[in-house]
Order: C-alpha cells, then sequence, then structure tokens
C-alpha cells in the first residue's frame, strides 16, 4: 500500500484553478519530490495534503486515511513544515519544542523534545527566545519541529528555503537520515541540486497539472539531460 | 512629478480606504444619532411636565400655589381632596405624568404662623436611567419656583419675619411609586441616584474585560496569521474547537486580571467622589441577594464568552496586525453602547427599536441585570442569560467552522462588504 496516493486531484480558490487534476503515490520511505516554477499548484497540493485545504475534486489516501473523513487520524501521523513557516516569538526555542510535543502521546513527549533539540543543533541558543534567532537559526528549529514527532510522513515545503549552503546541506542529511529510518518524505523545492541529491522520484508540475515523473536519473535520461534542471526546463518551459 | 508630489499621492492612495473611513464614518453616525436622542429629551425637559393637582387649602397661599402649578405645567387630574388621591394616581399614569401634588388644608395656616407648609408630592417613576428624571427635574423646579413666591409674599407682606423660614417656607413629604413599589418619604432623583452609583461599576468592568480581552483575542489570531505559526498549529492533532477555546479561555483569564487591575485604579477614582448621606435603599428593599449575585456573575461570564467569541470570529478575517486593529473597533462600540445606554435610561423606558437593539447585544444583559435584579426582573435577566448562552453557542459553532474551512487560511469570505476593511495595507 502506498504511503500517500492522489487521483485526480482539484483544487480551486473561488474560480481560479489551483490544482487541475493530479494523479500520484508515493511509496513507504520513499522520498518524494514536487518540482514547478512559482504558482504551478506545489503549495497548494501540500497544504491539501496536510489537511489544510479541502479538495473540491478527487481523492487524497494517506497512510491508509482518506483524507475528507479522517483528517483527524492524519494529523496524528504527518508532519507540515511550510515554507515561510514562524514560532512563537515569545518563547524559547526548547519552551517552543515543547509545546508543540505536548499536542502528542504524553509518553514520548520528552524524547521528542530531546531528539527536536539534536536535529536543531542550537547549542545554548536553544534557551534563547525565538525572536533572537537568524532565519537558519528559525529554519533548523522548525525542521527540528518537524521531524521530531516521529512523523509516518513529512510534508516539507522548500525544506533549505533562505539558508545557507552549510545550514542547507545540514537539512539535506537530516531529510535523508530521516527517511532511512522509515519516514516518507514529501517534499517541494526550487533547488534542482537538492532535488537531484535527496529524491528518489520526483514530479514536474506545471500549471496545475503532473507534466513528467519519474526517477531524476530516468527523467535525465529520457530528456538526454545533464541534470535535473534541463529537464524542468525542457518539461515546464518548452 | 516632483518627488513631493509623487510621495504625497501615494500615501494619500493608501490612507484612502474603507478601514480608514469606514470606523470613523460609523463614529460619526452613532454620535450624530446620540445627538437627535438628547435633542428630543432636552425639547421633552422644555415642554410643562404633566401633574395632578389637589388643592385642599382654599386660602390664599394654598391657591397661589396650586394656580401656578395649573399655569406652568400641564395639569391631566384637578381635585379639592385628598381622599381623590388614588384616582388622581391612576389618571396621571394613563397621561404618561409625572406626580400628583397635594396642597393640604393647613397649608396657608402653617406659613402664617411661621411653621413650613407642606406640599405632598407624589411621584409617578418611570425609569430609573438619569434621562428618566428628567420630568420630575421639571417638578421639583416648578415646586421651588412656588417656594420662591411664597418667600417674595411673605417679606412683601413682613418684612422682620425669621429669615431662614422665609427662603424656605414649604417642606416636601415625597412618596414615589416605582415598579409597583412605593417609596415614602424619597424622591425619583435620589433613586436614580443611588442606583446609577450603585450598578456604574459593572458596565465599566465588562466594557473594559471586552475590549480588553478582545483585542488580546482578535491580535492572538492575526500574529498567529503574520507569525505565519498558524499553519503549523492546525496540522497538529488537537480539535479544532480546543484551539478555539483554548484562545478564549486564555484571553478571558487574562481580560479578568487586567480588569481586576484596572477596577483596583477605579475604586481609588470613585471614592473620591463618593456622596456622603445618601440614603440606604437596602431599608426601601433594594438590595441584592447572594443570589442575585450569582445570576450577575453568570450573566458576566457568558457575555464575556459570547463577546470573546465575536471577538474570535473576527480574528479569523484579520490577516495582521494592522487589520486586527480596525477589527477591535466593532467591538470597542458594541461594549459602549450598551453602557451609555444603561447608564442614562431605563431599559423599560426606552422605545421598542432601543429595546431590541440593546438586547440584542450580548454586553448588555449583565450590565442590566443589577438594576432589573433589585425589582425581581427575573424574566429580563434570565431571559439575557439565555440570549447570550445561544449567541455564546452559535458563535463558538461559527469560529469552529471557520476553523474546518479554507477560509481561515485563504481568507476568502462571502460578505463582499468585509473584504476592503480585512484588506488593509497588507
Amino acid at each position: 500500500m502506498p504511503a500517500v496516493e492522489v487521483k485526480n486531484l482539484v483544487k480551486k480558490y473561488g474560480s481560479q484553478d489551483a490544482v487541475k487534476g493530479i494523479s500520484f503515490s508515493i511509496n513507504e520511505g520513499e522520498i518524494f519530490g514536487l518540482i514547478g516554477p512559482n504558482g504551478a499548484g506545489k503549495t497548494t497540493t501540500l497544504r491539501v495534503l496536510s489537511t489544510l485545504l479541502s479538495i473540491n475534486g478527487g481523492s487524497v489516501s494517506i497512510l491508509g486515511h482518506d483524507l475528507s473523513k479522517h483528517a483527524g487520524e492524519i494529523r496524528k501521523l504527518i508532519s507540515y513544515l511550510p515554507e515561510d513557516a514562524g514560532a512563537y516569538k515569545n518563547l524559547s526555542g526548547r519552551a517552543y519544542l515543547q509545546f508543540i510535543a505536548n499536542f502528542f502521546d504524553s509518553k514520548e513527549v520528552q524524547g521528542m523534545v530531546k531528539k527536536g533539540i539534536e536535529i536543531t543543533n542550537l547549542g545554548t541558543r536553544i534557551d534563547d527566545r525565538v525572536d533572537t534567532y537568524s532565519k537558519g537559526m528559525m529554519r533548523r528549529l522548525l525542521v527540528g519541529r518537524a521531524l521530531m514527532t516521529n512523523p509516518k510522513l513529512a510534508i516539507l515545503d522548500e525544506p533549505t528555503s533562505g539558508l545557507d549552503v552549510i545550514n542547507a546541506q545540514e537539512i539535506r542529511k537530516l531529510v535523508k537520515t530521516t527517511a532511512q529510518s522509515g519516514t516518507t518524505v514529501l517534499l517541494s523545492s526550487h533547488n534542482m541540486l537538492e532535488v537531484e541529491y535527496l529524491c528518489d522520484r520526483i514530479a514536474l508540475i506545471s500549471d496545475g497539472k503532473i507534466v513528467e515523473e519519474g526517477k531524476p536519473k530516468t527523467l535525465m535520461e529520457k530528456y538526454k539531460a545533464r541534470n535535473i534542471e534541463e529537464v524542468f526546463i525542457r518539461t515546464v518551459h518548452e | 512629478m516632483s518627488g513631493l508630489g509623487n510621495i504625497t499621492k501615494k500615501e494619500i492612495r493608501e490612507l484612502l480606504t474603507p478601514a480608514t473611513f469606514v470606523p470613523i464614518i460609523l463614529v460619526a453616525l452613532i454620535f450624530a444619532t446620540m445627538g437627535n436622542s438628547i435633542q428630543g429629551i432636552q425639547e421633552q425637559s422644555t415642554a410643562p411636565p404633566t401633574i395632578g393637582v389637589i388643592t385642599e387649602d382654599n386660602s390664599t397661599l394654598g391657591i397661589a400655589a396650586s394656580t401656578l402649578l395649573h399655569t406652568s405645567a400641564k395639569t391631566v387630574y384637578n381635585s379639592t381632596s385628598a381622599s381623590d388621591l388614588k384616582t388622581g394616581i391612576e389618571a396621571v399614569t394613563e397621561h404618561n405624568g409625572v406626580a400628583v401634588i397635594v396642597i393640604p388644608k393647613n397649608f396657608t395656616e402653617r406659613i402664617i404662623k411661621g411653621q413650613q407648609g407642606t406640599l405632598q408630592i407624589y411621584w409617578i417613576m418611570k425609569g430609573a436611567g438619569l434621562l428618566d428624571t428628567i420630568s420630575s427635574s421639571a417638578v421639583e423646579s416648578l415646586i421651588a419656583y412656588i417656594n420662591t413666591n411664597i418667600s417674595k409674599e411673605l417679606i412683601t407682606q413682613n418684612s422682620s419675619v425669621n429669615a431662614s423660614f422665609v427662603l424656605s417656607p414649604t417642606k416636601r413629604i415625597e412618596t414615589t411609586y416605582f415598579k409597583d413599589r412605593e417609596f415614602v418619604g424619597i424622591s425619583p432623583n435620589t433613586i436614580s441616584g443611588m442606583l446609577s452609583s450603585q450598578s456604574l461599576l459593572i458596565p465599566i468592568v465588562m466594557m473594559m474585560i471586552i475590549i480588553m480581552a478582545g483585542s488580546i483575542v482578535i491580535t492572538s489570531m492575526a500574529l498567529e496569521k503574520e507569525n505565519k505559526t498558524l499553519e503549523t498549529l492546525l496540522t497538529l492533532p488537537v480539535k479544532r474547537t480546543s484551539i478555539v477555546s483554548g484562545k478564549i479561555i486564555a484571553a478571558a483569564f487574562i481580560g479578568l486580571i487586567l480588569a481586576v487591575i484596572y477596577m483596583v485604579g477605579m475604586q481609588f477614582y470613585f471614592s473620591g467622589f463618593q456622596m456622603t448621606g445618601g440614603v440606604n435603599l437596602a431599608s426601601y428593599g433594594l438590595a441584592l441577594t447572594s443570589g442575585d449575585f450569582i445570576w450577575i456573575g453568570v450573566s458576566l461570564f457568558l457575555a464575556l464568552i459570547a463577546g470573546l467569541s465575536l471577538c474570535m470570529l473576527l480574528g479569523t478575517f484579520a490577516k495582521n496586525y494592522k487589520s486586527a486593529q480596525t477589527l477591535t473597533f466593532p467591538i470597542t462600540m458594541l461594549a459602549m453602547i450598551p453602557m451609555f445606554i444603561t447608564m442614562f435610561a431605563d431599559y423599560e423606558t426606552l422605545p421598542i427599536a432601543v429595546k431590541i437593539f440593546t438586547f440584542a447585544i450580548p454586553f448588555s444583559h449583565p450590565m442590566m441585570a443589577p438594576r432589573a435584579l433589585l425589582f425581581h426582573d427575573y424574566t429580563l435577566v434570565i431571559g439575557g442569560i439565555v440570549y447570550i448562552a445561544v449567541f455564546a453557542l452559535v458563535t463558538i459553532s461559527i469560529v469552529v467552522w471557520v476553523f474546518k474551512t479554507d477560509r481561515l487560511l485563504t481568507g476568502t469570505t462571502k460578505f463582499k462588504w468585509l473584504k476592503p476593511l480585512i484588506r488593509r495595507r497588507h
């Protein structure tokens, strides 16, 4: 059974079609990348899968649960990292992780917080207020928050957005390790190198439709491209 | 275009938004309406009061006083026997009048003997609001006028009379009828003043809690959106009702603390103005029992929950801190309007449209409850409690529904009129 199964998903904002009947599936433990230009429908798709938005057509099944009927159950199993997420500024990093962990099984709270602190790698700064953090520190805190809960499915929207090379590389390693431990990862990214490095499979989305899907290597061979960036340009812009 | 002109044009375009003007236009409309109402009341106060006169004394001063009353007031009942008092009160009540004034047999005789002549005044009190006592003030002016005229007469007749007596040749024995009760020796102005001073605290507390806690809730929702924490919160395994209730409970708690701090200051402020020698209303049976305080507490608590759920609903429309500031305006107005209404008027005497409007505002009920309970008007209090409980439940249900829809994140609303207010200069 696939971890995620999306069939003919349609999402509209008023009269505007944001997602126009896309279908894809993600296997358990797989890192799946959703790639496309700005406004293609990536974030909308991720928001739908994160139970934030309702659907106007089609069906979505996550870890065996129908999204339209069992959103509450799905929230226990997933973790979502929005692209421009923030944290509560008046809390310390540790207090923020504690606040999030408290929503989960009380027996696992301390373990989650410990894991979150390790992932963030913020050292003593974990006890400082969040509003004193740099952008990189904030992103690391949020990645820590997203992965500490041991989700079955991690939905990461631009996980390395706005990070410097070193921080970005650390987070990529983290995502890879997380997937190796059994978590299914669905991510979106503008960084084609990142996609190539991380993803087992990718889907290229443009104007609300999936225009290509497959393993990065297979797609590069198919389009006789040297990298995913060239595949992206050929499928989306040509 | 010059740099100055270019910047000025851009600034004006940014400031010329409905969000800037709608609140000010609403305030202007409210003040205009209040002004019209006050003008109407002023016109009413300049009109001669409607009274009944029973003149038992047919001697000079009695007849003079009676004539003065007839010429300066609209007399709807006239008699020469105090035994007709009951009929007189009924007639004046029927004509929406203010009082029946009895000039007893010995009125002239006592004054001539150097003793104060007694005027018996039977007040028919309609409402306990400050504006309700305008008519009785007009009658009090008439009595003062009678007093002055008799003083002049006495001085003209005998210049060697006792000064303190001649300045106050009459005295009043008053009885007030209000809400099927008889208050012997007390005037409507005194009752109204005492009731107002006793029930002033709750409207102010209510208003402050609502404004403070309401602003907390709306700003909290706006900050969740502005700081981009809402999306994370909504994907966590927590029920929407828990998120809504948690925010309301926290705001109510903080609002109560702020209100207590505020009230400590207000208590000192009011103690500086406390009247001495006031009438003890408890001796007239006008005292709140412990049961009444429970009713007030329930009403206050439910109104707070209703108010905060309304703020929560408004907060779902707030996109950032700026728009949250705009959205606190309707709540502030909703808290202030009933405060002024209950301060100046009695719910019973309000025009039907204003009555419905006042009843519809949940914050009105705890403000009206103390006065209603003093007069055992449980229908208004319990009816109000049921109404605000239903109001709170419906509003919380709507908020939870909004939390379950895309509207919270996408900001889409079917209410087109609300859109310009929400889209405030992001």
